[in-house]
Protein backbone atom coordinates (compact mmCIF):
# COMPACT_ATOMS: atom_id res chain seq x y z
CA UNK A 1 0.00 0.00 0.00
CA UNK A 2 1.33 3.40 -0.93
CA UNK A 3 1.37 5.86 1.95
CA UNK A 4 2.55 9.45 2.38
CA UNK A 5 5.78 10.05 4.21
CA UNK A 6 6.84 13.46 5.54
CA UNK A 7 10.58 14.25 5.52
CA UNK A 8 11.94 17.11 7.58
CA UNK A 9 15.40 18.71 7.35
CA UNK A 10 17.06 19.10 10.73
CA UNK A 11 20.42 20.35 11.87
CA UNK A 12 22.26 17.80 13.97
CA UNK A 13 21.92 19.73 17.23
CA UNK A 14 20.54 19.09 20.68
CA UNK A 15 16.78 19.42 21.01
CA UNK A 16 16.06 19.52 17.28
CA UNK A 17 14.06 16.28 17.16
CA UNK A 18 12.12 17.38 20.20
CA UNK A 19 11.07 20.47 18.23
CA UNK A 20 9.30 18.25 15.72
CA UNK A 21 7.61 15.99 18.24
CA UNK A 22 6.43 19.06 20.15
CA UNK A 23 4.86 20.59 17.03
CA UNK A 24 3.14 17.31 16.19
CA UNK A 25 1.90 16.75 19.74
CA UNK A 26 0.49 20.25 19.92
CA UNK A 27 -1.30 19.71 16.60
CA UNK A 28 -2.82 16.49 17.95
CA UNK A 29 -1.02 14.24 15.49
CA UNK A 30 -0.06 10.65 16.19
CA UNK A 31 3.24 9.25 14.91
CA UNK A 32 3.08 5.81 13.31
CA UNK A 33 6.72 5.57 12.28
CA UNK A 34 9.91 7.57 12.56
CA UNK A 35 13.28 7.13 10.95
CA UNK A 36 16.38 9.33 10.95
CA UNK A 37 19.20 9.47 8.41
CA UNK A 38 21.97 11.74 9.59
CA UNK A 39 25.45 13.09 8.98
CA UNK A 40 27.48 14.84 11.67
CA UNK A 41 25.97 18.17 10.58
CA UNK A 42 22.39 17.55 9.58
CA UNK A 43 19.76 14.88 9.32
CA UNK A 44 16.58 13.92 7.53
CA UNK A 45 13.73 12.87 9.77
CA UNK A 46 11.14 10.74 7.99
CA UNK A 47 7.78 10.22 9.60
CA UNK A 48 4.46 8.53 8.90
CA UNK A 49 1.51 10.13 10.68
CA UNK A 50 -2.22 9.68 10.98
CA UNK A 51 -3.03 13.07 9.42
CA UNK A 52 -0.56 14.08 6.70
CA UNK A 53 -2.21 17.39 5.76
CA UNK A 54 -2.48 18.63 9.34
CA UNK A 55 1.09 17.53 10.16
CA UNK A 56 2.50 19.18 7.04
CA UNK A 57 0.68 22.42 7.78
CA UNK A 58 1.91 22.45 11.37
CA UNK A 59 5.54 21.76 10.41
CA UNK A 60 5.63 24.28 7.56
CA UNK A 61 3.88 26.77 9.80
CA UNK A 62 6.73 26.36 12.28
CA UNK A 63 9.26 27.17 9.55
CA UNK A 64 10.47 23.64 8.82
CA UNK A 65 11.63 22.45 5.42
CA UNK A 66 9.30 19.60 4.57
CA UNK A 67 8.87 17.19 1.69
CA UNK A 68 6.00 14.77 1.24
CA UNK A 69 6.72 11.66 -0.80
CA UNK A 70 5.18 8.27 -1.54
CA UNK A 71 6.53 5.17 0.17
CA UNK A 72 5.28 1.60 0.31
CA UNK A 73 3.83 0.18 3.50
CA UNK A 74 4.16 -3.57 3.50
CA UNK A 75 2.86 -6.03 6.04
CA UNK A 76 5.07 -9.03 6.69
CA UNK A 77 4.82 -11.94 9.08
CA UNK A 78 6.11 -11.27 12.59
CA UNK A 79 8.06 -14.53 12.71
CA UNK A 80 11.55 -15.87 12.16
CA UNK A 81 12.58 -15.24 8.54
CA UNK A 82 9.62 -12.94 7.86
CA UNK A 83 11.69 -9.97 6.76
CA UNK A 84 14.21 -12.21 5.03
CA UNK A 85 11.53 -13.72 2.87
CA UNK A 86 10.24 -10.28 1.83
CA UNK A 87 13.74 -9.00 1.06
CA UNK A 88 14.50 -12.15 -0.95
CA UNK A 89 11.51 -11.46 -3.20
CA UNK A 90 12.57 -7.84 -3.65
CA UNK A 91 16.12 -8.89 -4.50
CA UNK A 92 14.90 -11.54 -6.94
CA UNK A 93 12.80 -8.91 -8.70
CA UNK A 94 15.91 -6.74 -9.07
CA UNK A 95 14.42 -3.85 -7.14
CA UNK A 96 16.71 -1.32 -5.48
CA UNK A 97 15.75 -0.23 -1.96
CA UNK A 98 16.71 3.39 -1.24
CA UNK A 99 15.90 3.01 2.45
CA UNK A 100 13.53 1.17 4.74
CA UNK A 101 12.34 1.21 8.32
CA UNK A 102 9.71 -0.41 10.49
CA UNK A 103 6.48 1.01 11.78
CA UNK A 104 3.68 0.13 14.21
CA UNK A 105 1.46 -2.71 13.28
CA UNK A 106 -2.15 -3.41 14.19
CA UNK A 107 -1.56 -6.87 15.57
CA UNK A 108 1.24 -8.99 16.98
CA UNK A 109 1.02 -11.63 14.25
CA UNK A 110 2.38 -9.23 11.64
CA UNK A 111 4.89 -6.42 11.34
CA UNK A 112 4.75 -3.40 9.04
CA UNK A 113 7.68 -2.16 7.05
CA UNK A 114 8.13 1.01 5.01
CA UNK A 115 10.12 0.78 1.78
CA UNK A 116 11.37 3.57 -0.46
CA UNK A 117 12.00 2.35 -3.98
CA UNK A 118 11.92 3.93 -7.40
CA UNK A 119 8.82 1.94 -8.39
CA UNK A 120 6.28 1.10 -5.70
CA UNK A 121 4.04 -0.82 -8.12
CA UNK A 122 6.88 -3.18 -8.97
CA UNK A 123 7.65 -3.64 -5.29
CA UNK A 124 4.08 -4.54 -4.44
CA UNK A 125 3.89 -6.93 -7.39
CA UNK A 126 7.09 -8.65 -6.26
CA UNK A 127 5.80 -9.08 -2.72
CA UNK A 128 2.38 -10.33 -3.84
CA UNK A 129 3.96 -13.53 -5.19
CA UNK B 1 73.97 47.85 10.97
CA UNK B 2 74.63 50.52 8.38
CA UNK B 3 71.51 51.06 6.33
CA UNK B 4 71.96 50.32 2.68
CA UNK B 5 69.96 51.52 -0.25
CA UNK B 6 69.58 49.94 -3.63
CA UNK B 7 69.30 53.29 -5.44
CA UNK B 8 70.47 55.84 -2.86
CA UNK B 9 70.06 58.96 -5.02
CA UNK B 10 66.35 58.21 -5.43
CA UNK B 11 65.60 56.64 -2.06
CA UNK B 12 67.13 59.49 -0.08
CA UNK B 13 66.21 62.29 -2.50
CA UNK B 14 65.15 65.50 -0.70
CA UNK B 15 61.36 65.81 -0.55
CA UNK B 16 61.13 68.93 -2.71
CA UNK B 17 63.05 67.14 -5.44
CA UNK B 18 60.79 64.09 -5.17
CA UNK B 19 57.79 66.36 -5.61
CA UNK B 20 59.43 67.99 -8.62
CA UNK B 21 60.16 64.60 -10.18
CA UNK B 22 56.59 63.44 -9.48
CA UNK B 23 55.16 66.59 -11.04
CA UNK B 24 57.19 66.20 -14.23
CA UNK B 25 56.24 62.55 -14.57
CA UNK B 26 52.58 63.18 -13.75
CA UNK B 27 52.20 65.85 -16.45
CA UNK B 28 53.70 63.48 -19.04
CA UNK B 29 51.62 60.53 -17.87
CA UNK B 30 48.35 62.48 -18.01
CA UNK B 31 49.12 63.66 -21.53
CA UNK B 32 49.94 60.05 -22.43
CA UNK B 33 46.75 58.52 -21.05
CA UNK B 34 44.56 61.28 -22.49
CA UNK B 35 45.97 60.60 -25.93
CA UNK B 36 46.19 56.81 -25.75
CA UNK B 37 43.57 55.43 -23.34
CA UNK B 38 40.01 56.13 -24.32
CA UNK B 39 38.37 55.46 -20.93
CA UNK B 40 40.69 58.02 -19.28
CA UNK B 41 40.00 60.56 -22.03
CA UNK B 42 36.24 60.09 -21.64
CA UNK B 43 36.40 60.42 -17.86
CA UNK B 44 38.54 63.55 -18.05
CA UNK B 45 36.27 65.07 -20.70
CA UNK B 46 33.24 64.32 -18.53
CA UNK B 47 34.96 66.00 -15.59
CA UNK B 48 36.00 68.94 -17.76
CA UNK B 49 39.73 68.39 -17.19
CA UNK B 50 42.28 68.72 -19.99
CA UNK B 51 45.90 67.56 -19.86
CA UNK B 52 46.88 71.26 -19.99
CA UNK B 53 45.16 71.77 -16.62
CA UNK B 54 47.63 69.44 -14.93
CA UNK B 55 50.80 71.39 -14.12
CA UNK B 56 52.05 69.23 -11.28
CA UNK B 57 51.06 67.14 -8.28
CA UNK B 58 49.12 70.10 -6.86
CA UNK B 59 46.57 69.52 -9.66
CA UNK B 60 46.24 65.77 -9.09
CA UNK B 61 42.97 66.22 -7.16
CA UNK B 62 41.31 67.56 -10.33
CA UNK B 63 41.53 64.16 -12.00
CA UNK B 64 38.75 61.56 -11.79
CA UNK B 65 39.28 58.37 -9.79
CA UNK B 66 39.72 54.94 -11.35
CA UNK B 67 38.02 51.96 -9.70
CA UNK B 68 38.19 48.22 -9.97
CA UNK B 69 34.83 48.32 -11.77
CA UNK B 70 36.39 50.51 -14.46
CA UNK B 71 39.09 47.89 -15.01
CA UNK B 72 36.51 45.15 -15.17
CA UNK B 73 34.43 47.07 -17.68
CA UNK B 74 37.48 47.53 -19.90
CA UNK B 75 38.66 43.91 -19.62
CA UNK B 76 40.94 42.91 -21.18
CA UNK B 77 42.50 45.57 -23.41
CA UNK B 78 40.57 48.78 -22.70
CA UNK B 79 43.05 50.37 -20.29
CA UNK B 80 46.15 49.64 -22.40
CA UNK B 81 48.30 52.67 -23.15
CA UNK B 82 50.68 50.81 -25.43
CA UNK B 83 50.21 48.49 -28.39
CA UNK B 84 50.11 44.84 -27.37
CA UNK B 85 53.31 44.25 -29.31
CA UNK B 86 55.13 46.41 -26.75
CA UNK B 87 53.86 44.25 -23.86
CA UNK B 88 55.89 41.30 -22.61
CA UNK B 89 53.90 39.98 -19.64
CA UNK B 90 50.53 39.78 -18.00
CA UNK B 91 49.71 39.16 -14.35
CA UNK B 92 46.27 38.82 -12.85
CA UNK B 93 44.47 39.38 -9.59
CA UNK B 94 43.50 36.34 -7.57
CA UNK B 95 39.79 37.06 -7.84
CA UNK B 96 37.88 35.02 -10.40
CA UNK B 97 34.93 35.47 -12.75
CA UNK B 98 33.56 38.95 -12.66
CA UNK B 99 36.31 40.35 -10.51
CA UNK B 100 39.41 39.41 -12.47
CA UNK B 101 41.77 42.16 -13.49
CA UNK B 102 44.48 41.49 -16.06
CA UNK B 103 47.48 43.84 -15.89
CA UNK B 104 49.97 44.30 -18.75
CA UNK B 105 53.69 45.06 -18.52
CA UNK B 106 56.24 46.32 -20.99
CA UNK B 107 59.87 45.36 -20.40
CA UNK B 108 60.38 48.76 -18.76
CA UNK B 109 57.43 48.07 -16.47
CA UNK B 110 58.98 44.76 -15.43
CA UNK B 111 62.34 46.46 -14.84
CA UNK B 112 60.63 49.09 -12.69
CA UNK B 113 58.81 46.42 -10.69
CA UNK B 114 62.07 44.49 -10.19
CA UNK B 115 63.68 47.74 -9.01
CA UNK B 116 60.90 48.19 -6.41
CA UNK B 117 61.43 44.69 -5.06
CA UNK B 118 65.23 45.07 -5.19
CA UNK B 119 64.87 48.14 -2.95
CA UNK B 120 62.70 46.10 -0.56
CA UNK B 121 65.25 43.26 -0.39
CA UNK B 122 68.14 45.69 0.10
CA UNK B 123 66.19 47.48 2.85
CA UNK B 124 66.05 44.28 4.90
CA UNK B 125 69.81 43.82 4.50
CA UNK B 126 69.84 41.72 1.33
CA UNK B 127 72.94 41.71 -0.90
CA UNK B 128 74.33 39.59 -3.70
CA UNK B 129 75.74 37.28 -1.04
CA UNK B 130 72.29 36.35 0.20
CA UNK B 131 70.16 33.36 -0.69
CA UNK B 132 66.56 34.46 -1.18
CA UNK B 133 63.88 31.79 -0.83
CA UNK B 134 60.70 32.90 -2.58
CA UNK B 135 57.69 30.85 -1.50
CA UNK B 136 55.00 33.13 -2.80
CA UNK B 137 53.04 31.51 -5.60
CA UNK B 138 54.51 31.86 -9.08
CA UNK B 139 52.22 32.32 -12.04
CA UNK B 140 49.47 34.87 -12.58
CA UNK B 141 49.78 35.91 -8.93
CA UNK B 142 52.29 38.75 -8.61
CA UNK B 143 53.93 37.57 -5.36
CA UNK B 144 56.41 35.06 -6.78
CA UNK B 145 57.40 36.88 -9.99
CA UNK B 146 57.82 40.21 -8.15
CA UNK B 147 60.22 39.08 -5.43
CA UNK B 148 61.95 36.75 -7.89
CA UNK B 149 62.73 39.72 -10.15
CA UNK B 150 63.86 41.86 -7.23
CA UNK B 151 66.18 39.16 -5.96
CA UNK B 152 67.75 38.76 -9.42
CA UNK B 153 68.24 42.50 -9.66
CA UNK B 154 70.04 42.59 -6.30
CA UNK B 155 72.14 39.67 -7.52
CA UNK B 156 71.13 37.33 -4.71
CA UNK B 157 70.94 33.61 -5.30
CA UNK B 158 67.23 33.07 -5.87
CA UNK B 159 65.35 29.93 -4.85
CA UNK B 160 62.10 30.03 -6.87
CA UNK B 161 60.26 27.60 -4.59
CA UNK B 162 56.71 28.85 -5.15
CA UNK B 163 54.14 27.98 -2.50
CA UNK B 164 53.44 24.71 -0.68
CA UNK B 165 55.38 21.50 -0.01
CA UNK B 166 56.63 22.48 3.44
CA UNK B 167 59.07 19.55 3.75
CA UNK B 168 60.85 20.58 0.57
CA UNK B 169 60.82 24.24 1.63
CA UNK B 170 62.57 23.36 4.89
CA UNK B 171 64.99 20.99 3.15
CA UNK B 172 66.12 23.70 0.71
CA UNK B 173 66.15 26.30 3.47
CA UNK B 174 68.69 24.15 5.34
CA UNK B 175 70.71 22.64 2.49
CA UNK B 176 71.08 25.83 0.46
CA UNK B 177 71.41 28.06 3.52
CA UNK B 178 68.65 30.50 2.68
CA UNK B 179 69.06 33.82 4.49
CA UNK B 180 66.01 35.77 3.31
CA UNK B 181 62.50 34.34 3.20
CA UNK B 182 59.66 35.79 1.09
CA UNK B 183 56.12 34.49 1.67
CA UNK B 184 52.87 35.29 3.42
CA UNK B 185 53.23 35.94 7.17
CA UNK B 186 50.97 33.03 8.04
CA UNK B 187 53.08 30.65 5.95
CA UNK B 188 56.25 32.04 7.57
CA UNK B 189 54.79 31.23 10.95
CA UNK B 190 53.84 27.76 9.78
CA UNK B 191 57.32 27.13 8.34
CA UNK B 192 58.93 28.26 11.61
CA UNK B 193 56.69 26.01 13.66
CA UNK B 194 57.34 23.04 11.41
CA UNK B 195 61.07 23.72 11.63
CA UNK B 196 60.88 23.81 15.43
CA UNK B 197 58.86 20.59 15.57
CA UNK B 198 61.24 18.67 13.31
CA UNK B 199 64.38 20.15 14.83
CA UNK B 200 65.30 21.69 11.45
CA UNK B 201 65.35 25.10 13.12
CA UNK B 202 68.92 24.46 14.35
CA UNK B 203 70.16 24.37 10.76
CA UNK B 204 68.18 27.37 9.54
CA UNK B 205 69.83 30.74 9.03
CA UNK B 206 67.03 33.03 7.92
CA UNK B 207 68.03 36.56 8.99
CA UNK B 208 65.15 38.47 7.44
CA UNK B 209 61.72 37.83 5.99
CA UNK B 210 59.61 39.90 3.59
CA UNK B 211 56.02 39.04 4.32
CA UNK B 212 52.95 40.39 2.56
CA UNK B 213 49.77 39.63 0.61
CA UNK B 214 47.69 39.37 3.77
CA UNK B 215 46.99 41.24 6.96
CA UNK B 216 49.17 40.60 10.00
CA UNK B 217 49.81 42.18 13.35
CA UNK B 218 52.77 43.40 15.40
CA UNK B 219 52.14 40.44 17.67
CA UNK B 220 52.53 38.06 14.74
CA UNK B 221 55.72 39.87 13.75
CA UNK B 222 57.28 39.32 17.19
CA UNK B 223 56.06 35.74 17.17
CA UNK B 224 57.69 34.97 13.79
CA UNK B 225 60.92 36.71 14.85
CA UNK B 226 61.06 34.73 18.09
CA UNK B 227 60.35 31.44 16.38
CA UNK B 228 63.12 31.84 13.81
CA UNK B 229 65.38 33.30 16.50
CA UNK B 230 69.05 34.37 16.00
CA UNK B 231 67.95 38.00 15.65
CA UNK B 232 65.75 37.29 12.63
CA UNK B 233 63.65 40.30 11.55
CA UNK B 234 60.25 40.20 9.86
CA UNK B 235 59.32 42.99 7.43
CA UNK B 236 56.12 43.99 5.70
CA UNK B 237 55.66 44.65 2.00
CA UNK B 238 52.67 46.10 0.15
CA UNK B 239 51.46 45.95 -3.40
CA UNK B 240 48.59 45.18 -5.70
CA UNK B 241 48.43 43.85 -9.22
CA UNK B 242 46.62 46.90 -10.56
CA UNK B 243 49.52 49.14 -9.53
CA UNK B 244 52.31 46.65 -10.27
CA UNK B 245 52.48 43.93 -7.58
CA UNK B 246 54.51 43.63 -4.37
CA UNK B 247 57.01 46.41 -3.80
CA UNK B 248 54.70 49.39 -4.25
CA UNK B 249 55.77 50.07 -0.66
CA UNK B 250 58.18 48.24 1.64
CA UNK B 251 59.45 48.33 5.20
CA UNK B 252 62.96 49.40 6.20
CA UNK B 253 65.02 48.49 9.29
CA UNK B 254 62.94 50.93 11.34
CA UNK B 255 59.89 48.62 10.94
CA UNK B 256 57.68 51.67 11.30
CA UNK B 257 55.61 51.75 8.14
CA UNK B 258 56.29 51.05 4.47
CA UNK B 259 58.09 53.51 2.20
CA UNK B 260 56.11 54.12 -0.99
CA UNK B 261 58.33 54.11 -4.08
CA UNK B 262 57.38 57.69 -4.81
CA UNK B 263 59.40 58.10 -7.96
CA UNK B 264 56.97 55.62 -9.55
CA UNK B 265 53.77 55.99 -7.52
CA UNK B 266 51.97 58.99 -6.03
CA UNK B 267 50.07 58.01 -2.90
CA UNK B 268 47.07 59.97 -1.64
CA UNK B 269 44.67 59.43 1.24
CA UNK B 270 41.07 60.37 0.55
CA UNK B 271 37.80 60.40 2.40
CA UNK B 272 36.15 57.31 0.87
CA UNK B 273 32.72 58.93 1.03
CA UNK B 274 33.40 62.38 -0.42
CA UNK B 275 36.57 61.68 -2.40
CA UNK B 276 38.21 64.69 -0.73
CA UNK B 277 41.99 64.51 -0.31
CA UNK B 278 43.02 64.30 3.36
CA UNK B 279 46.32 65.54 4.81
CA UNK B 280 49.12 63.19 5.87
CA UNK B 281 48.35 61.63 9.24
CA UNK B 282 44.65 61.19 8.44
CA UNK B 283 43.08 57.78 8.16
CA UNK B 284 41.37 57.19 4.83
CA UNK B 285 41.37 55.29 1.57
CA UNK B 286 44.70 54.83 -0.17
CA UNK B 287 44.81 56.01 -3.79
CA UNK B 288 47.69 55.48 -6.21
CA UNK B 289 48.72 57.13 -9.46
CA UNK B 290 51.41 55.35 -11.44
CA UNK B 291 53.58 58.01 -13.03
CA UNK B 292 56.15 55.83 -14.76
CA UNK B 293 54.20 52.78 -15.87
CA UNK B 294 53.90 52.36 -19.64
CA UNK B 295 51.47 49.57 -20.52
CA UNK B 296 48.84 49.80 -17.80
CA UNK B 297 48.92 53.23 -16.15
CA UNK B 298 46.57 53.81 -13.24
CA UNK B 299 45.34 57.31 -12.52
CA UNK B 300 44.05 57.86 -8.97
CA UNK B 301 43.28 54.18 -8.53
CA UNK B 302 41.19 53.52 -5.44
CA UNK B 303 42.74 50.60 -3.57
CA UNK B 304 39.86 50.28 -1.04
CA UNK B 305 42.54 49.82 1.61
CA UNK B 306 42.23 52.07 4.66
CA UNK B 307 45.52 53.40 5.98
CA UNK B 308 47.53 56.44 7.08
CA UNK B 309 50.41 58.15 5.25
CA UNK B 310 53.29 59.87 7.03
CA UNK B 311 56.05 62.11 5.69
CA UNK B 312 57.85 62.32 9.03
CA UNK B 313 61.59 61.75 8.82
CA UNK B 314 62.55 58.08 8.95
CA UNK B 315 65.64 57.02 10.95
CA UNK B 316 66.69 54.86 7.97
CA UNK B 317 67.40 57.96 5.90
CA UNK B 318 64.85 57.22 3.19
CA UNK B 319 62.79 60.27 2.33
CA UNK B 320 59.82 58.58 0.66
CA UNK B 321 56.50 58.75 2.54
CA UNK B 322 55.51 55.79 4.63
CA UNK B 323 52.15 54.07 4.68
CA UNK B 324 50.79 52.20 7.68
CA UNK B 325 49.65 48.61 7.43
CA UNK B 326 46.18 48.55 5.86
CA UNK B 327 43.71 48.85 8.76
CA UNK B 328 40.66 47.65 6.88
CA UNK B 329 38.73 47.91 3.65
CA UNK B 330 36.13 50.30 2.32
CA UNK B 331 34.38 47.38 0.65
CA UNK B 332 33.60 43.94 2.03
CA UNK B 333 36.50 42.15 0.37
CA UNK B 334 38.07 39.39 2.47
CA UNK B 335 41.59 38.12 1.99
CA UNK B 336 41.62 34.37 2.61
CA UNK B 337 45.01 32.66 2.34
CA UNK B 338 46.15 35.53 0.16
CA UNK B 339 43.17 35.23 -2.18
CA UNK B 340 40.68 38.07 -2.57
CA UNK B 341 37.15 36.93 -1.83
CA UNK B 342 34.05 39.05 -2.29
CA UNK B 343 30.82 38.00 -0.55
CA UNK B 344 29.02 38.89 -3.80
CA UNK B 345 30.85 36.00 -5.50
CA UNK B 346 29.45 33.60 -2.90
CA UNK B 347 26.00 35.08 -3.40
CA UNK B 348 26.24 34.51 -7.16
CA UNK B 349 27.07 30.83 -6.65
CA UNK B 350 24.20 30.32 -4.22
CA UNK B 351 21.66 31.88 -6.57
CA UNK B 352 23.00 29.87 -9.52
CA UNK B 353 22.65 26.68 -7.49
CA UNK B 354 19.07 27.48 -6.48
CA UNK B 355 19.60 28.56 -2.89
CA UNK B 356 18.45 31.74 -1.27
CA UNK B 357 21.01 34.52 -1.10
CA UNK B 358 20.82 34.31 2.66
CA UNK B 359 24.13 33.06 3.95
CA UNK B 360 26.79 33.59 6.55
CA UNK B 361 30.54 33.54 6.04
CA UNK B 362 32.73 32.62 8.98
CA UNK B 363 36.43 33.29 8.60
CA UNK B 364 38.97 32.07 11.10
CA UNK B 365 42.63 31.24 11.36
CA UNK B 366 43.43 27.69 12.46
CA UNK B 367 47.06 26.54 12.73
CA UNK B 368 48.14 29.73 10.94
CA UNK B 369 45.99 29.04 7.94
CA UNK B 370 42.79 30.89 7.10
CA UNK B 371 39.59 28.90 7.01
CA UNK B 372 36.31 29.89 5.44
CA UNK B 373 32.98 28.33 6.29
CA UNK B 374 29.77 29.19 4.51
CA UNK B 375 26.43 28.54 6.19
CA UNK B 376 23.64 28.06 3.66
CA UNK B 377 19.97 27.58 4.38
CA UNK B 378 18.22 24.47 3.04
CA UNK B 379 15.24 25.37 0.87
CA UNK B 380 11.95 23.47 0.39
CA UNK B 381 12.66 23.29 -3.36
CA UNK B 382 16.08 21.67 -2.94
CA UNK B 383 15.21 19.37 -0.05
CA UNK B 384 14.68 15.67 -0.67
CA UNK B 385 14.10 12.63 1.54
CA UNK B 386 17.33 11.05 0.26
CA UNK B 387 20.43 11.67 2.37
CA UNK B 388 22.80 10.83 -0.49
CA UNK B 389 21.20 13.47 -2.68
CA UNK B 390 21.47 16.08 0.06
CA UNK B 391 25.15 15.18 0.50
CA UNK B 392 25.61 15.53 -3.28
CA UNK B 393 24.02 18.99 -3.19
CA UNK B 394 26.52 19.98 -0.54
CA UNK B 395 29.43 18.64 -2.62
CA UNK B 396 28.18 20.44 -5.71
CA UNK B 397 28.05 23.68 -3.76
CA UNK B 398 31.60 23.19 -2.48
CA UNK B 399 32.87 22.58 -5.99
CA UNK B 400 30.99 25.58 -7.45
CA UNK B 401 32.44 27.79 -4.72
CA UNK B 402 35.92 26.40 -5.37
CA UNK B 403 35.72 27.24 -9.05
CA UNK B 404 34.37 30.73 -8.34
CA UNK B 405 36.69 31.67 -5.47
CA UNK B 406 39.75 29.60 -6.28
CA UNK B 407 39.91 28.31 -2.70
CA UNK B 408 38.18 25.61 -0.69
CA UNK B 409 35.27 26.76 1.45
CA UNK B 410 33.50 24.40 3.82
CA UNK B 411 29.74 24.42 3.32
CA UNK B 412 27.22 23.84 6.10
CA UNK B 413 23.59 23.29 5.20
CA UNK B 414 21.50 24.76 7.99
CA UNK B 415 17.81 24.84 8.77
CA UNK B 416 15.84 27.64 7.14
CA UNK B 417 15.41 30.94 8.96
CA UNK B 418 18.35 30.22 11.23
CA UNK B 419 20.46 32.91 9.56
CA UNK B 420 19.31 36.38 10.51
CA UNK B 421 17.45 38.15 7.73
CA UNK B 422 18.96 41.42 6.68
CA UNK B 423 17.59 44.39 8.54
CA UNK B 424 19.32 47.07 6.57
CA UNK B 425 22.75 45.48 6.80
CA UNK B 426 22.94 41.76 7.40
CA UNK B 427 25.73 40.32 9.47
CA UNK B 428 26.93 38.10 6.67
CA UNK B 429 30.57 38.02 7.60
CA UNK B 430 32.00 36.91 10.90
CA UNK B 431 35.76 37.31 10.86
CA UNK B 432 37.20 35.62 13.93
CA UNK B 433 40.82 36.15 12.89
CA UNK B 434 42.67 38.30 15.37
CA UNK B 435 44.31 40.76 13.02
Amino acid sequence: MTVKQISVFLENRKGQLNEITKILAQAGINLLALNIAETTEYGIVRIIVDDVAAATDALIGAGMVVKVSDVSRVTISNSVGGLNSALQKIADAGIDIEYMYSMVSGDSENADMVFKTADSTALEAALAN
Amino acid sequence: MAEKYFTPEIETMPRDEIKKLQSERLVKQIKNVYENVEPYRKKMDAAGVKPEDIHGIEDLHLLPFTTKDDLRDEYPYGMLARPLSDCVRIQSTSGTTGKRVVAFYTQNDIDMWDECCARAITAVGGTKDDVVQVCYGYGLFTGGPGLNGGSHKVGSLTLPMSSGNTDRQLQFMQDLKATILCCTPSYAEYLAESAINTGAIDNIHIKAGIFGAEAWTEEMRRDIENKFGRGMKAYDIYGLTEITGPGVAFECSDQGGMHVNEDYFIAEIIDPKTGEVLPYGSKGELVFTTIAKEAFPMIRYRTRDICVLSDSQCPCGRTHVRMSKPMGRTDDMLIIRGVNVFPSQIETVLLEQGYEANYQIIVDRVNNSDTIDVNVEMTPEKFTDNLGKVADMEKQLVSALKSMLGIFAKVHLVAPRTIARSEGKAVRIIDNRKL
